[in-house]
């Protein structure tokens, strides 16, 4: 490749960079092996499995309920929707109907599980635009106010294992319902905090106007799913589309993007964080009285079958796959990785743009390590 | 609310277009043969009342006697989800058609299948092991490893 | 869509993996012993005086009082690390905002996460191009005994196999909190150190 200036040609050849397993950018222990040229971007392979534990494995070893502390650990940073998503295929695969009290308790947790997993995922993407921790700790202040109300009901900051096959493990204590309140009087106070300080911030907008485009037809092609799909355009949202537990009854909008670039997945999660308290104080205020969880046997044994139910998880669709053959473990459980399939975009959206840029781009897609490498 | 469409249903369009392709049809599912895969696959992204242009997921079990690969696509325009299943009866060195030229999605898909369960997909572009290393001995998610 | 071959790397792919796999395997084949916890600190030293104790102590003083992170973060006790880190558990007053990511100029490795043995040459790495004094706390259940996954088949059953370690916090994850006692026990560790010691002086 020749690079024409004024009088003599500079030769250049393409070479490999390793970013490695250990890098203060990749979101966990993903590896790249990028071929550039100076410093554009040339190809990228990505290399997983550094935390691949096998998870899929172990559950065949597990039962049905002693398995939802495993589901905790998939994406880490928002454990309530994996708990959800597998507690709704199990009660799919075995007739289970959930009481009223527990699907409002599972909304509520689930979308204040969204807000907490946006607020990561913005706070890390501006980390890598250069703002140096600053958004980044003001939105974990946030973050440890939901995280307070998590250990409220369930004793636990990060893995709560609090959803049960048939509902929840236990009711709201007391001091839960006050304490949503102040928050959900106080949070949309801070995103027009965020708004007011990030929305029209040129250095923001320098950096990700324009970069990363994913085409719709390529985000398709791709499987993608989750804010990054709704970025290029589509209004594809499972809480709309193939309604799941009672979101049927609650309105709220689906925020799209329209170009497709790093901006606006920016800009989709901070909307859905508002959608988000909107859907909350819906739920907030039709909260039924009653039974938290169903009459189901310690021993679940779940008749012989497949089944597939997924949800709309804060990073795309995340589904739960599993097959029983009448015995108290599961015969085969898979779990359908959002982070891993939103990656298979991730080299025809680098091409071409810098090193820089790419780091931009890969904490766009916010990914989980946990999830993609199982 | 997503459209699960019948497994007969399409079963009898199958078997119009491609004869003998169809192995089993059931409420929920059809189920395929291997050689006949990529045809049907074409024809289920394509037809325009099908259009099921967004590949879900791609998975395998192991049953004792064979594997089963499983793909479920949804259309995003008719909001309609479709099940087809391949069956692979050869324990030693399974192989089925790969539809990466059809959904790009199947991509790390298709290589974890391979990596844990040992099913090559011919016409991957990039068949190797995905999650864990070069030189592990086994497929860890068949039922006779350990 | 026509998906291209990645096959325009320069580099030979699979030749890359294959010595990264004999390298994993190697390194899995020589760990099947622990290795034992740093433990001279037990050492009862006899012949001590004044001086050289105050001077012991000042050293001791400064290494504890600014313990420099190395970073080494797989999995969800990351996040409790960080949170450890942030506004409302402030791991910088005790000296340990500095989170660099070159091992060299760093001091302690705190392991957030599961260790598989796809990772542990690479973690192994990381502890060698650190320099001496260096100290490892294990953080969390995972790090301890290899934790929930310990029965899988690519799960390192604690850090201990690979790297010596100091000190353990349990916890799954260990609370920040957790995470800072564990740090004020590394500090009481490492003001027991003898870092001058008479004999050494005499040769």
């Amino acid at each position: 490749m020749a690079i024409e200036t004024r009088e003599f040609t500079l030769k250049t050849e393409p070479f490999m960079l390793n970013f490695g397993p250990v890098h203060p950018s990749t979101h966990g222990v993903y590896r790249m092996r990028t071929t550039l040229d100076g410093e554009v971007v040339l190809d990228i392979e990505p290399v997983f499995g550094y935390l691949h534990r096998g998870i899929e494995k172990l559950a065949e070893q597990r039962t049905f309920t002693g398995f939802i502390p495993l589901t905790d650990r998939l994406d880490y940073i928002s454990s309530m929707s994996n708990n959800m998503a597998y507690c709704m295929a199990v009660e799919k695969l075995a007739g289970i109907t959930v009481p009223e009290r527990a699907e409002h308790i599972r909304v509520i947790l689930a979308e204040l599980q969204r807000i907490a997993n946006h607020l990561i995922a913005n706070g890390s993407f501006l980390n890598d635009c250069g703002a140096y921790f600053t958004p980044f700790l003001y939105m974990f202040r946030e973050r440890e106010k939901i995280l307070d109300l998590f250990e409220m009901v369930s004793g636990q900051r990060l893995t709560y294992n609090f959803m049960r096959i048939g509902g929840v493990s236990q009711d709201f204590p007391e001091e839960f319902m006050p304490a949503l309140r102040i928050f959900l009087n106080q949070m949309p106070r801070f995103i027009d905090e965020y708004d007011r300080l990030l929305k029209e911030n040129e250095i923001l907008l320098a950096r990700s106007r324009g970069v990363g485009i994913l085409t719709q037809k390529a985000a398709v092609n791709c499987s993608i799913s989750g804010p990054v799909l709704r970025s290029t355009g589509y209004q594809w949202d499972l809480r709309r589309a193939d309604p799941y537990s009672i979101y049927d009854r609650f309105e709220f909008d689906i925020p799209v993007g329209i170009q497709g670039d790093c901006y606006d997945r920016f800009r989709v999660r901070m909307e859905e964080m508002r959608q988000s308290l909107r859907i909350i104080e819906q739920a907030v205020k039709d909260l039924p009285q009653g039974a938290v969880r169903a009459e189901v046997p310690h021993l679940v044994r779940p008749p012989v079958g497949e089944a597939y139910s997924h949800i709309e998880s804060p990073k795309g669709e995340l589904g739960f796959y599993l097959v029983s053959d009448g015995s108290i473990a599961p015969y085969r459980c898979h779990v359908r990785p959002t982070s891993l399939i939103n990656l298979t975009a991730l080299r025809e959206m680098v091409r071409g743009w810098k090193v820089a840029d790419l780091i931009l781009i890969f904490g766009s897609i916010d990914i989980c390590l946990g999830e993609v490498d199982r | 609310m997503t459209l699960a469409i019948s497994g007969k249903d399409i079963a009898r369009q199958l078997e119009e277009r491609f004869p003998g392709s169809v192995v089993e049809s059931r409420q929920d599912c059809v189920v395929v043969n291997a050689g006949s895969l990529q045809a049907v696959a074409a024809f289920v992204k394509d037809t325009p009342e099908l259009k099921c242009d967004y590949l879900n997921y791609v998975t395998a079990v192991d049953y004792f006697q064979y594997f089963e690969v499983v793909y479920q696509c949804t259309s995003i325009k008719h909001n309609h989800s479709l099940v087809i299943r391949v069956r692979c009866h050869d324990r030693d060195n399974p192989v089925i058609p790969s539809v990466v030229g059809l959904w790009q999605g199947a991509d790390f898909q298709e290589r974890e299948i391979y990596d844990l369960v040992g099913i090559r997909f011919e016409g991957h572009p990039n068949m190797k092991r995905i999650f864990l290393w070069e030189g592990f001995d086994g497929y860890p998610l068949r039922k006779d490893y350990l | 869509m026509e998906v291209d071959r990645p096959g325009n790397y320069i580099y030979p792919d699979i030749e890359l993996d294959r010595a990264e796999g004999q390298v994993i395997e190697e390194l899995k084949s020589s760990s099947q012993q622990v290795i034992p916890d740093p433990a001279e600190w037990l050492d009862e030293e006899l012949n001590k005086n004044i001086l050289l104790t105050t001077v012991d102590a000042v050293i001791n003083w400064g290494r504890r009082s600014s313990l420099w992170t190395a970073i080494c973060f797989p999995a969800c006790c990351a996040f409790e690390f960080i949170a450890a880190n942030g506004p409302r558990f402030d791991l910088s007053r005790f000296g340990m905002e500095i989170l660099r990511a070159s091992p060299r100029q760093a001091d302690l490795m705190i392991t957030a996460g599961t260790l598989t043995w796809k990772m542990a040459p690479n973690v192994r790495r990381i502890y060698n191009q650190m320099a001496e004094p260096k100290w490892v706390i294990a953080m969390g259940a995972c790090a301890i005994s290899g934790g929930i996954f310990r029965s899988s088949y690519s799960v390192v059953p604690g850090y201990n196999r690979i790297i010596p370690v100091d000190v353990y916090v349990p916890g799954c994850p260990p609370r920040p909190e957790a995470l800072i006692h564990g740090v004020r026990m590394l500090q009481r560790k490492i003001a027991m150190r003898t870092n001058i010691s008479l004999e050494r002086l005499k040769k």
